[in-house]
């Protein structure tokens, strides 16, 4: 089953590896990864998912909260939560009827297109993952030339939050 | 305020740690250090001939007085021949701090002479590691570093130091943080209450009980509180390989090591148990044998301080985070006001159970292998006499092979910090340099080290440091002129081809090679001579002591867990199976 965890990391040298460095060191696989500083500039929050069991996950959480560098780990896919994934895709698009396609497709997945060539679009698109797997399959048959996906970020619903 | 140049920090702030002996081996980046350390007189340092002994000279010194060991190296190659030691500090949860230089700070990334990103090196084998980029950093880092290492789990913490940062010409004031705390870090140290009320209701109620316990037992200097909880339920006992001293080998509550070369009862009694409490255990592979077979009755009880460790392997029906010591105070406490009454009536039979297994096949009741005869010497019977010799009074360390299964076996640790050996890497190598360590600490008490002539040619140089820091041990060579461990599998698994476990005529001669170091070599070849050779050995009191004890080549170690089977599922000697 799909992980998402939230960590809340020392915005120090050398922690982002080391968070790397026990997934591939414990034989878990890291499927997305997002890092960047909080409003707090000594805080890193990084997101990542990944896939197990329950038991496999409580291990993650755990091994993960070891870490010196790290002040809070959370597994999202616990409670209720929202995911949301930033995706930039450009798409070949020199005849009349493709553009339109491509334009009507966009409008449907409420997306953006952001920059446009005689022979191009580039669209903007965020939610959550099966979202926009859902929007490369509508425009798979139209001609991708390039995807650049940030990878999950995820937040608890309700009052819940994580902070120091 | 006093301005101190980052070489001088250091000195100052280890001294401030507490450190009073780094083990170590100079070179380029660390000139600046080595330099402060010449001119001050709180800190000793202790040449060693390669850095990997270092490491594990300051780790035997830590692990006989449970205080944090220190080593310090150079860059690049002394950095990397460090990470041996740091692994097998690691795997045993090792309080140490290992200090490298490193290249100066404009240098890093440029693939300069003697540069290794040791921070990146080593990052999987320490519990925690520091680049320190600033002078002004230096002291609170190293507070940090000896916090890390000895709190919560214990393990190695690496500082990697710039060789600018300790430049003499750049002076700052020095200050010592009073108290360190870390958002980041808090260990664990109080287990949760309900569940250690459950725990003791559990046991109290248990049939057939075995109380499994670890190396956390040790490190946390918890023996006395599980002696005490042990007795007062009368339950059997057994240790680990990392946890034999923790609970006395000779009590007669104790049924001897569990695991791959464990005892017949210890073993068996685990199968049958319904209930482990496991304390400081970590239900190692080399313990537990194939998982989907393990002690299939139980009830599992498990405390740990470090919670990864908890239902990693298998799962803990009642799971307690805490140090061993406030736990089984607290579970003592709690047994204490309990109304529940032990069920004595089970427990006797569960302990004439015990008893029976015992006089069937254990290898304390009875010898379970052929006698010593002649120049056929067995490893066992030397391991006997040394207990005898040092009246189970000194401390042992070991390498790696059968010669460390014998001593854990046959020597009976009575006391916590006496049994030093690598047990969760198995570094061969680790014996010597532990031994100067564990004699520096304890220079009155006879340290030996248990090896075999495969190991002990693996830091053999340190014969050189033991003179030259006058550290006299005695090495107790077990020599059976082949790597006998692996010799035994090849017997075992692979129609005896001794692929590359063999030395032909190519080993050197051990007495002369201790001559040759300024020591005492001795070779013994038939079992008549051996006791009062070992009695002359160990009068020396302030000469090391080669002895090359030439072994029987064909014994193996048994008791031995069969692959793929329970607990219980052994071999008792080459043709005995359970």
């Amino acid at each position: 089953m799909k992980r998402i965890i939230s960590i809340l990391l020392e915005n120090e040298s050398g922690a982002l590896s080391r968070v790397v460095g026990l997934f591939s060191q414990r034989g878990y696989n890291i499927d997305t990864l997002t890092v960047a500083p909080t409003d707090d500039d000594t805080l890193s929050r990084l997101t990542l998912t990944t896939q197990g069991d329950d038991q496999m996950a409580e291990q993650i959480v755990k091994q993960l909260h070891k870490l010196i560098d790290t002040i809070k780990v959370v597994d999202l896919t616990v409670g209720s939560h929202i995911e949301r994934e930033l995706m930039l895709v450009k798409l070949k698009a020199s005849d009349a009827d493709i553009r339109a396609e491509v334009k009507r497709c966009v409008e449907i997945f409420r997306g953006t297109i952001v920059d446009v060539t005689a022979s191009s679009y580039t669209v903007q698109l965020a939610g959550d993952s099966e979202k926009l797997d859902a929007f490369i399959e509508a425009v798979r048959d139209i001609g991708i030339m390039e995807v650049v996906r940030s990878g999950v970020s995820g937040i608890a619903r309700g009052d819940k939050f994580l902070r120091v | 305020m006093e301005l101190l140049s980052g070489g001088d920090i250091l000195i100052r702030a280890l001294k401030d740690a507490g450190v009073k002996d780094v083990w170590g081996y100079p070179g380029g980046a660390a000139l600046h250090i080595y330099d402060a350390l010449y001119r001050q007189d709180d800190v000793f340092h202790i040449l060693v001939r390669h850095e990997q002994a270092a490491v594990h000279a300051a780790d035997g010194f830590s692990r006989a007085t449970g205080e944090v060991g220190t080593a310090l190296v150079t860059s690049g190659p002394g950095a990397t021949n460090a990470i041996t030691g740091i692994a097998t500090a690691y795997m045993d949860s090792i309080p140490l701090v290992v200090i490298s230089g490193q290249v100066p700070l404009s240098k890093i990334g440029q693939d300069a002479f003697q540069e290794t990103d040791m921070v990146g090196v080593s990052r999987p084998i320490v519990k925690h590691s520091f680049l320190v980029t600033r002078t002004e950093d230096i002291a609170e880092t190293i507070a940090k570093a000896y916090y890390i290492a000895s709190t919560g789990r214990p393990g190695p913490v690496v500082v990697d130091i710039p060789k600018d940062v300790t430049d003499p010409s750049y002076k700052v004031p020095y200050h010592w943080p009073t108290e360190t705390k870390m958002r980041s870090y808090q260990p664990t140290d109080k287990g949760h209450r309900g569940q250690i009320k459950r725990a003791v209701k559990t046991l109290i109620q248990a049939k057939r009980p075995v109380i499994y316990t670890g190396g956390g037992i040790v490190i946390d200097n918890a023996s006395e509180h599980l002696i005490a909880l042990a007795q007062k339920l009368n339950f059997p006992v057994t240790n680990t390989l990392m946890g034999l001293g923790g609970y006395p080998g000779t009590d007669p509550q104790y049924l001897g090591m569990l695991g791959m070369h464990g005892t017949y009862e210890a073993n068996t009694a685990m199968h049958h148990a319904d209930v482990i409490f496991a304390v400081g255990a970590r239900f190692d592979d080399r313990v537990t044998n194939d998982l989907d077979k393990f002690c299939p009755h139980a009830t599992i009880i498990h405390i740990d301080v470090d919670p990864t460790s908890v239902s990693k392997n298998i799962e803990a029906h009642i799971p307690i985070v805490g140090t061993c010591t406030s736990v089984l105070t607290e579970m003592l406490a709690i047994a204490e006001q309990l109304a529940i009454k032990p069920d004595t009536e089970a427990l006797a039979e569960w302990w004439q159970q015990i008893n029976q297994w015992r006089a069937d096949k254990g290898i304390y009741t009875e010898s379970r292998y052929e006698p010593s005869l002649g120049t056929c010497i067995k490893p066992q019977d030397v391991i006997k006499m040394l207990y005898k010799i040092t009246n189970g009074e000194a401390i042992v360390t070991s390498d790696v092979g059968q010669h460390q299964m014998f001593a854990a076996q046959y020597y009976l640790f009575d006391k916590p910090r006496t049994w030093i050996n690598s047990g969760g890497l198995g570094t061969m190598g680790f014996g010597l340099p532990a031994a100067m360590g564990a004699k520096r600490a304890f220079p009155d008490k006879d340290v030996a080290c248990v090896t075999g002539e495969g190991s002990i040619q693996m830091c053999i140089q340190e014969l050189s440091t033991c003179t030259q820091h006058n550290l006299p041990v005695k090495i107790i060579n077990l020599n059976n002129a082949a790597l006998g461990m692996v010799r035994q599998w090849q017997d075992m698994n692979y129609s005896s081809r001794y692929s590359e476990s063999v030395y032909e005529d190519s080993l050197p001669d051990f007495v002369k090679l201790a001559e040759a170091y300024g020591h005492v070599g001795m070779k013994i070849t038939h079992i008549d001579e051996l006791e009062e050779k070992m009695r002359e050995c160990f009068a020396m009191k302030d000469r090391s002591v080669f002895m090359d004890i030439c072994v029987d080549r064909s014994e193996h170690v048994y008791p031995m867990q069969m692959p793929g089977g329970s607990m219980r599922d052994l071999w008792l000697n080459k043709t005995e199976r359970t």
